[in-house]
C-alpha cells in the first residue's frame, strides 16, 4: 500500500481546512517562485520524465502536451491554459474532492503548469452542479490574488498570471475539450473539428492547452519531489499515484490515492472493506467511469488498476471511477441506463449519435424486458459499431462500448430473457 | 439532447417579466463577471448571467427561478448579443429551467452509481409526497426532476435540492430532509452517515489517519 508520507492530496477527504493559511502548512505555495525559476523548458522536461499521463480519461502524456504549445508568439497571440473540472462521468468524484478540499494545490499547478507552456492565464472549467464547490474554489483564488500569489509579479517570479473560474450549468459534452473551449466562448458546448488542434487554434482562436484538475494539481509535488519519485510507483509506462473512486456495491464506497497498477483486489479489500456479499458475490465492474466497457468478476479481480492492464482486459482506466456490481445487479438495466445517459447528453450535432444513442438506449430497454428477438442482439452490436467512430467527438464510441461489452460478456444472459419473454408469449397465446 | 423550448410568448409573460432589470448587487456580479474575459468577448459571460438573472427571478418568486423570454432577452441586450444566440444556450444547458419550478428544485440522481446504490427508493419517496418527475408540486413546494451523474458516485445515493447536496440517502433520511426543508428548516447537508466527514470509506479512513485530528505535513517524512 502506499504509505501516507507519498500521497499528494493529503486532506482529500476536508478534515482540515482548505484555507491558504493551512494549504501552506500542508506544503503547498512553498516557494513556488523557485519551481518557476527552473525555466518553461526544464519543468516540461521534467513532466515527460515524471511519466504523468493525462488524469481525464485519455491517458495522453501530459509534458508532452505542453511540449506542443508554441514557444514565442509569432502574431501576438496569447495562450491560454483551460483547466477542466467538469467532472460529469458516472462513476467519476475526485475532482470535487480537490476543489473543494485542496484547492490551493490546483492553483498552483495552475501557475506552474501555465508557466511552463507560456500561458497568459488559466480557466477553471468547473461543472454548474459544483455549486458548493466553486464558492470554495472562487474564495481560494481570491486568497491566492490576494496574497500575490497569481496576478501580476505571481509569486515575485516576474510572470503575470490569472486564474479565473468559469462555472457550467450542467453538460456533459462540455468535458470533451473544444466542447470545452465553445462554452467558455459563451456558446453551446459542441466539440469542434479537428484539426485544428486546440494548441494551434484553442480558445479565442488562440493556442490553447486543456488539462484535468488532477493531472494540474499533481504537478507542484512532482516538480518539489522529482520526476523520478513519481516515476517509482507504478508499472512502465503507467507511473504514478492517482486518485480511485470506488462506487456500487462494495462495504465501504470511497474515494482514495494508491499507486497506479494498485491490483484490483487490494483496492476493494484494503480500502472499501470488500464486496457487499463477498467476494464470489461480485458480478462485473466498470473500472474507468461509465464510458469503457465491463469487465466479468473472474477478469478484474487480479488485474492491475492502470491504463494498459484495463485495456488488456479490453476495457479502460479512464477516470478510474471504479463501478462495482455484486450479483444482485440487472446487469442490463445497468448499462440501459447508461445508455439513457448518453441519449441524454448527446450535443444533436452528429446524426449517428444524436439518432444512434436513442435508438440503442430504446433497444436496450427492450432487451431488458426480452421484448426482442435473438436476430436484434446482432443487430444491436452491428447499430454500436456504425456510431463508434463516426462522430466528431468521442461520446458516440462512449455510449457504443458499454452495449459492446456488455453483449461481448453477457449475451447469455440477453438470450435467456428474451427466450423467457417469448415463452410466457407462446403459453398466452395457447 | 434535452428536447427544451422556452415557455410560450403570451401577453401575460410580457406584461409580468417584460420589464425585468438586474438588482444593483446582480449588474455588480455581472460586470465582475464579464471582466473575467478579454475585452470585446463579453459574450463568454452570457452563462454567468443566465444564471445570476435566473436567481433574481428565483428570488422575486421564491421559487428556484426559471427564465423567461423577456429576461433572456434582456440578457441579450446586457451582452449586445444576438437573441437567439442566449436562447440556444439557455435550450442547451440543464441548469437553466425553461419553465417555472418550484421552491425546492428536488434533483435525484438516478444514473447508474447511484442507481445501484438505491436511488429507486429516493424516487418512491418523492412520488409518496405527491411529486412526479417535471411537475410543480401542487403547494408550489417542489419540483422533482431525476437528473444525470452529479459526480456524488462515492456517497451515492444522492440528491441535489437547489444549491445543496444530501449524500449517502435513504429513502427515510429523504423523506425527514424533505420534513426539514417544508418547515423552513435548514438540514445537515452533504453525506447523511452519522460520524462520516466525506468521501472517506464508512467507520474512518483507510489512509492519512494523522489528518483526522490535525494538520498534519507530511515533508519532514519524505
Amino acid at each position: 500500500m502506499l504509505a501516507d508520507k507519498d500521497r499528494i492530496f493529503t486532506n482529500l477527504y476536508g478534515f482540515q481546512d482548505w484555507g491558504l493559511k493551512a494549504a501552506q502548512q500542508r506544503g503547498d505555495w512553498d516557494d513556488t517562485k523557485a519551481l518557476i525559476a527552473r525555466g518553461h523548458d526544464n519543468i516540461i522536461e521534467e513532466m515527460k520524465a515524471s511519466g504523468l499521463r493525462g488524469r481525464g480519461g485519455a491517458g495522453f502524456p501530459t509534458g508532452l502536451k505542453w511540449s506542443f504549445m508554441p514557444k514565442e508568439s509569432k502574431d501576438g497571440r496569447p495562450s491560454f491554459l483551460v483547466i477542466n473540472a467538469d467532472e460529469s462521468e458516472p462513476g467519476s468524484c475526485k475532482d470535487r474532492e480537490i476543489i473543494r478540499h485542496d484547492p490551493h494545490k490546483l492553483i498552483e499547478g495552475a501557475l506552474v503548469a501555465g508557466y511552463a507552456m507560456r500561458a497568459r492565464a488559466a480557466y477553471i472549467y468547473i461543472r454548474g452542479e459544483y455549486i458548493r464547490e466553486a464558492e470554495t474554489l472562487q474564495k481560494a483564488v481570491d486568497q491566492a490574488y490576494d496574497q500575490g500569489l497569481i496576478g501580476r509579479n505571481a509569486c515575485k517570479s516576474g510572470y503575470d498570471f490569472d486564474v479565473f473560474v468559469h462555472r457550467g450549468a450542467g453538460a456533459y459534452i462540455c468535458g470533451e475539450e473544444t466542447a470545452m473551449i465553445e462554452s467558455l466562448e459563451g456558446k453551446k458546448g459542441q466539440p469542434r473539428l479537428k484539426p485544428p488542434f486546440p494548441a494551434g487554434a484553442g480558445l479565442y482562436g488562440c493556442p490553447t492547452t486543456v488539462n484535468n484538475v488532477e493531472s494540474i494539481a499533481v504537478v507542484p509535488t512532482i516538480l518539489r519531489r522529482g520526476a523520478s519519485w513519481f516515476a517509482s510507483f507504478g508499472r512502465e509506462n503507467n507511473k504514478g499515484t492517482k486518485l480511485f473512486q470506488i462506487s456500487g456495491h462494495v462495504n465501504k464506497p470511497c474515494v482514495v490515492e494508491e499507486a497506479l497498477s494498485i491490483p484490483f483486489s487490494e483496492l476493494i479489500e484494503k480500502h472499501c472493506g470488500g464486496i457487499t456479499g463477498g467476494k464470489d458475490n461480485l458480478l462485473a465492474v466498470i473500472p474507468g467511469g461509465s464510458s469503457v466497457p465491463l469487465v466479468p468478476a473472474e477478469q478484474i479481480w487480479d488485474a492491475p488498476m492502470d491504463f494498459d492492464g484495463l485495456k488488456d482486459l479490453g476495457s479502460g482506466l479512464g477516470t478510474a471511477g471504479v463501478i462495482v456490481m455484486d450479483k444482485s445487479t440487472d446487469i442490463v438495466r445497468a448499462i440501459s441506463r447508461i445508455s439513457y445517459f448518453y441519449k441524454h447528453e448527446s450535443c444533436g450535432q452528429c446524426t449517428p449519435c444524436r439518432e444512434g444513442t436513442g435508438w440503442m438506449w430504446r433497444m436496450m430497454e427492450r432487451l431488458r424486458t426480452g421484448d426482442a428477438a435473438i436476430e436484434e442482439i446482432d443487430m444491436l452490436q452491428q447499430v454500436t459499431k456504425q456510431v463508434e467512430g463516426h462522430t466528431i467527438c468521442a461520446l458516440g464510441d462512449a455510449a457504443a462500448w458499454p452495449i459492446q461489452g456488455l453483449i461481448r460478456h453477457f449475451r447469455p444472459e440477453l438470450e435467456r430473457r428474451i427466450e423467457e419473454h417469448n415463452a410466457k408469449f407462446a403459453e398466452a397465446a395457447e | 439532447m434535452a428536447d427544451r423550448s422556452p415557455a410560450p410568448d403570451t401577453p401575460e409573460l410580457r406584461e409580468r417579466w417584460g420589464a425585468f432589470e438586474f438588482t444593483e448587487s446582480s449588474r455588480e456580479r455581472a460586470d465582475k463577471a464579464i471582466a473575467r474575459y478579454p475585452e470585446g468577448r463579453q459574450r463568454s459571460a452570457v452563462m454567468p448571467l443566465l444564471d445570476l438573472a435566473q436567481r433574481q427571478v428565483g428570488e422575486e418568486t421564491d421559487t428556484q427561478g426559471w427564465l423567461p423570454l423577456p429576461v433572456i432577452e434582456y440578457v441579450a441586450d446586457y451582452l449586445d448579443m444576438p437573441v437567439i444566440r442566449v436562447l440556444e444556450v439557455a435550450s442547451f444547458y440543464f441548469m437553466y429551467n425553461m419553465k417555472p419550478v418550484g421552491k425546492y428544485h428536488v434533483q435525484v440522481c438516478g444514473t447508474t452509481p447511484c442507481m445501484l446504490r438505491g436511488s429507486d427508493g429516493l424516487f418512491e419517496t418523492c412520488k409518496k409526497r405527491g411529486m412526479s418527475k417535471g411537475h410543480v408540486s401542487e403547494d408550489g413546494l417542489w419540483t422533482l426532476t431525476e437528473v444525470e451523474c452529479m459526480g456524488n458516485c462515492a456517497t451515492a445515493p444522492m440528491v441535489q435540492i437547489n444549491d445543496d447536496n444530501y449524500e449517502d440517502l435513504t429513502p427515510a433520511r429523504l423523506d425527514e430532509i424533505l420534513d426539514e426543508l417544508a418547515a423552513g428548516k435548514q438540514p445537515k447537508t452533504g453525506t447523511q452517515i452519522a460520524g462520516k466527514r466525506t468521501s472517506e470509506p464508512e467507520g474512518g479512513p483507510t489512509t492519512l489517519k494523522e489528518m483526522v485530528d490535525a494538520n498534519h505535513d507530511y515533508r519532514k517524512e519524505w
